[in-house]
């Protein structure tokens, strides 16, 4: 290709021009030409891929989706589709997961916006380690989440049991069953939506409208109303429905202690389970259109934001010190009680890592402490097996993301708005925005059987089922975290490397790359380590052969083996954790 | 043949012309500018010589050779951006070797004309430094320097020192116009400052809503405006309405002008006549206005009062009231002359320009 351009460009492009001047009455061909000339072969291979993979992992899975629902056996019949969604319980599951999402909205608002303002204007002892650790909950895997809650909250677990003594009761004093215990483990794990996007929002925030309101007279409190929330309003959007959509995905939580709270992901892991594929199918749609509007409605917002960024040009408020001798008590004591708090769920799942499998039934605590859980799980070859499967299947999606990221990009990026950017921007944001529940019912559909579109591989039942997954759900996050420091990054860098001489090569490797470097591996990163904790869609189309690590937490909590699904999972948040210090550290170095 | 030469060039944005039908040749050694206001087209001009926009329609040649659709990266132009476009993550050394290792050059030579290169740009040293270290007029130097390490046939510029501050601009004006003469290089220069474009270029095409109004070395298009745009874009201008009213096609025109009713002599080239009776311009730059209190021997003497005097450091810049014609008169003393004062002002005919 690069032969190709350096060597024949150069007489290429005169001869080119000679036919157009011998044929300069004919504009037809004329155009044709001028269309020729600027046509490079890297383009049209950029096109090539990008187009097979949307049409292959989005456009075909999905509407094979919708006309599966639609057309159960290859005749158009909507009728059995309403038929279906007629049914009670199917729209009783599509109310409640959208009742539970919205409360989950407003108690994950309630937690994270007073957070966000207390961290972002007062400055008081060891904020900057409650800044991070506030955002915790944002990479702990969702299974894991819940079977630390069960440890902590559950019936059995050991606040209830310090509540049974302190209060002599017979019984449990709570079962973790139902709306509430849905609702305190999505607003444990999703406020940070809240908390992160509107601290974001606040810093942008000029400093100077406040004073010039204070200085046209508004009182505190007029200000918040009046100017500082109207400009908040688009992060605050941005992160209701960020939390929507996670609430609407949600499965760990009401598969584990959802009791009667029939929730639309569950519903349709249920039907698959019991093999009635029609309702799945029509449940899956419904999820899918749930979804889809809320992400219309999302970048419809974007729009706004962007502009509230740009028009931003003055300084941020300071923050204040928490000076006065009992202020600050009560606000490391709030900070202190705040972090007990966050961490309890980790660290009881430490806790019960150690804990001799059997032996923990009506004490406090485990009553018997092991390394055994730790050396069964890292060295008996069927467990450590499900660490190499996660990493590797992980690995090969977060890998394929970044290069994949950098293909679209190059696609999408320019300063030329056109209608096409913005449908392939649509369309690679599309996986992201669909439950994981979608996405795999949607593949598992799609190449289950032989197909003339799919050529003939079938990916149900084998290895590759998982990465494709992973690869789809979470490679949006490394497109976007590419775009962003593509867009933050000088067009004319590029243009100077050119009029330089470097070829779109050299242009890539030495320009392009080292710059946007750093944000496309932590978007990788993020994209390795959500992969790594996933449950939803791989409990859906797992191959036993190779069992992630969330598949082996959920079986090990059926048999009981209590500690062994603790160790995994505290294993798992420790490589997590790792990847998020080497991303921290990367986005530091950006930044300097 | 002109050593570049652009031909009927055209390119579109949408619906709007950002460029249209330009058309202009540049000379081999010539320092030639594109001089116009912001939006005028003189950046998107430059980009398409330089291979970064393609034109809709036209010819680009260069050195006999059709261009119009070859990439950046085989012109071999060198090019200097506002924003000087430094690699932040690549040092000095790196930056000015960009070029060099793009064309695989052996490492001596690289190293060599880096040296030198940042030398003819007065920082020598300055190899292991990291670009974003450099205050703005040394990012400045390394971007030129950059741009001729690579021996460029043609050099181009945009607005390369409008984010300097006024001393320093000037400074470094005099290094860049030392720097392409002493390399003997063609250099395309875009700027919308109008002294800018005197002090460093040969010719000048002065540009607006993306056309080309007049093309020509700089006291001609200063003395001889083609047009009431460029008249008035290039510096200051008394710009009088005014009709003609000698019959005779002699050298000297007789004009009445529409406010005040005085009547002007000024010459008129044989080859274009205004029209008699129809509305012209007459265009005369403020420090051709001489003042005075006696009466005046000779023609175009006009009564004035004085209506404002703008003290400018180095010159005072004196409004006048001639019956409802307003004027204004660049002088470097106010000459005892306070405001409400009456005087003459002479307008000598050899000055004024008559525009249709």
């Amino acid at each position: 290709m690069k032969e190709r351009e350096t060597g024949k460009g150069q007489d290429a492009g005169a001869r080119r021009h000679g036919d157009v001047e011998i044929k300069d009455g004919n504009s037809f061909n004329s155009f044709f030409h001028r269309v020729y000339a600027r046509l490079r072969l890297r383009f049209v291979l950029l096109w090539l891929v990008v187009s097979l993979v949307l049409l292959y992992g989005v456009i075909y899975p999905n509407s094979y989706v919708v006309t599966a629902a639609f057309a159960p056996n290859g005749e158009f019949a909507p009728g059995k589709f309403f038929e279906v969604f007629a049914e009670r319980a199917v729209w009783e599951a599509a109310a409640t997961s959208v009742g539970v999402s919205l409360l989950t909205v407003l108690l994950c608002a309630l937690v994270g916006v007073p957070l966000a303002f207390l961290f972002e204007r007062y400055e008081f002892p060891a904020r900057r380690f409650f800044t991070a650790l506030a955002a915790l909950p944002l990479v702990l895997p969702p299974l894991v989440g819940t079977v630390a809650f069960i440890f902590l909250c559950g019936e059995s677990g050991i606040l209830a049991h310090v509540v049974r003594h302190l209060l002599h009761l017979k019984s449990a004093p709570w079962t973790l069953r139902g709306w509430w215990a849905i609702l305190l483990f999505h607003t444990y794990t999703m406020y940070p939506f809240f908390y992160v996007l509107t601290g974001a929002g606040l810093r942008r925030i000029d400093a100077g409208l406040a004073e010039a309101a204070r200085g046209l007279g508004a009182r505190g409190t007029e200000v918040l109303a009046r100017v500082v929330l109207p400009q908040l309003t688009p992060s605050l959007m941005a992160a209701a429905l960020l939390t929507f959509m996670t609430s609407m995905a949600s499965f760990s939580a009401p598969l584990l202690f959802g009791g009667s709270v029939r929730m639309l992901t569950l519903e349709i892991y249920n039907a698959r389970q019991r093999g009635d594929a029609q309702l799945a199918l029509t449940e899956t749609v419904i999820l899918a259109l749930i979804s889809l509007c809320s992400l219309l409605f999302f970048q419809k917002y974007e729009g706004t934001r962007r502009f509230a960024a740009a028009a931003m040009k003055g300084a941020t408020r300071r923050r204040a010190p928490v000076t006065g001798g009992r202020a600050r008590a009560v606000a490391i004591l709030c900070a202190i009680i705040f972090t007990v708090i966050l961490a309890l769920p980790v660290l009881t799942l430490l806790l019960v890592s150690f804990a001799r499998d059997g032996s923990w039934t009506t004490q406090t605590i485990p009553p018997a402490y092991t390394l055994e859980n730790f050396r069964r799980v890292i060295t008996e070859s069927d467990s450590s097996s499900v660490f190499v499967n996660s990493l590797l299947m992980s690995g090969i999606a977060a890998l394929a993301a970044l290069a994949w990221s950098f293909i679209v990009t190059g696609v999408v990026v320019g300063k030329e708005r056109k209608v096409w950017r913005r449908v392939i921007s649509f369309l690679v944001l599309v996986p992201w925005a669909l439950p994981g529940t979608v996405v795999a019912v949607a593949i598992a559909e799609a190449y289950g059987r032989e197909n003339f579109l799919s050529g003939s591989f079938i990916l149900v039942g084998t290895f590759w089922i998982l990465p494709v997954i992973y690869f789809l759900r979470f490679m949006p996050l490394v497109v976007r975290s590419v775009q962003a420091s593509l867009e933050q990054m000088d067009a004319r860098l590029e243009e100077a490397a050119g009029s330089l001489g470097a070829n779109w090569w050299l242009r890539f490797w030495r320009v392009r790359l080292p710059l946007v470097w750093p944000g496309a591996l932590v978007g990788t990163l993020l994209a390795f380590v959500i992969a790594l904790g996933e449950y939803v869609a791989s409990v859906l189309v797992f191959v036993p052969r190779s069992r992630p690590i969330s598949i082996a937490i959920a079986s090990a909590m059926r048999d009981f083996n209590l500690g062994t699904a603790a160790a995994y999972g505290v294993i798992l948040i420790l490589i997590i954790s790792a990847s998020m210090v080497v991303a921290a550290r990367l986005e530091r170095g950006e930044k300097a | 043949m002109p050593f570049l030469s652009l031909e009927n060039i055209t390119k579109r944005y949408g619906a709007t012309k950002a460029v249209a039908d330009v058309s202009l040749s540049v000379e081999r050694g010539e320092f030639f500018g594109l001089l116009g206001p912001s939006g005028c087209g003189k950046t998107t001009t430059l980009r398409m010589i330089a291979g970064l926009e393609t034109p809709d329609d036209g010819k680009i040649a260069f050195d006999g050779r059709d261009i119009t659709n070859l990439s950046p990266e085989k012109r071999g132009f060198g090019m200097v951006f506002q924003n000087y476009a430094l690699f932040p993550h690549l040092n000095v050394f790196e930056n000015v070797a960009f070029g060099l290792r793009a064309r695989r050059r052996p490492k001596g030579e690289i190293a060599e004309r880096v040296k030198d290169a940042l030398s003819l740009v007065q920082l020598p040293g300055y190899e292991r430094r990291r670009v974003d270290e450099l205050s703005g007029g040394q990012q400045q130097r390394v971007a030129i320097a950059r741009a001729i390490a690579i021996e460029p046939q043609l050099l181009l510029f945009d607005e390369p020192l409008s984010n300097l501050d006024v001393a320093l601009r000037e400074e470094t004006r005099g290094e860049l116009r030392d720097v392409v003469n002493r390399l003997n290089l063609t250099a395309v220069y875009v700027t919308h400052d109008q002294e800018e474009a005197f002090a460093l270029c040969d010719r000048i095409s002065v540009m607006n809503s993306g056309r080309i109004l007049q093309t020509g070395a700089p006291r001609q298009l200063y003395e001889q405006p083609a047009s009431v745009a460029v008249a008035r874009f290039l510096g200051r201008n008394n710009l009088i309405e005014a009709m003609r009213v000698s019959k005779m096609h002699d050298a000297a025109g007789t004009f009445k002008t529409l406010r005040g009713g005085h009547t002007i002599v000024a010459p008129t080239d044989a080859g274009k006549l205004a029209p008699i009776n129809k509305p012209c311009t007459l265009a005369i730059r403020p420090e051709h206005l001489i003042l005075g209190r006696s009466e005046p021997a000779a023609e175009n003497a006009l009564a004035v009062i004085v209506r404002e005097i703008i003290f400018a450091g180095s010159t005072i810049t004196i409004k006048l009231d001639a019956n409802g014609l307003a004027l204004e008169a660049l002088a470097l003393q106010a000459n005892g002359l306070s405001i409400n004062d009456s005087c003459i002002v002479h307008l000598p005919p050899e000055r004024i320009t008559v525009l249709a």
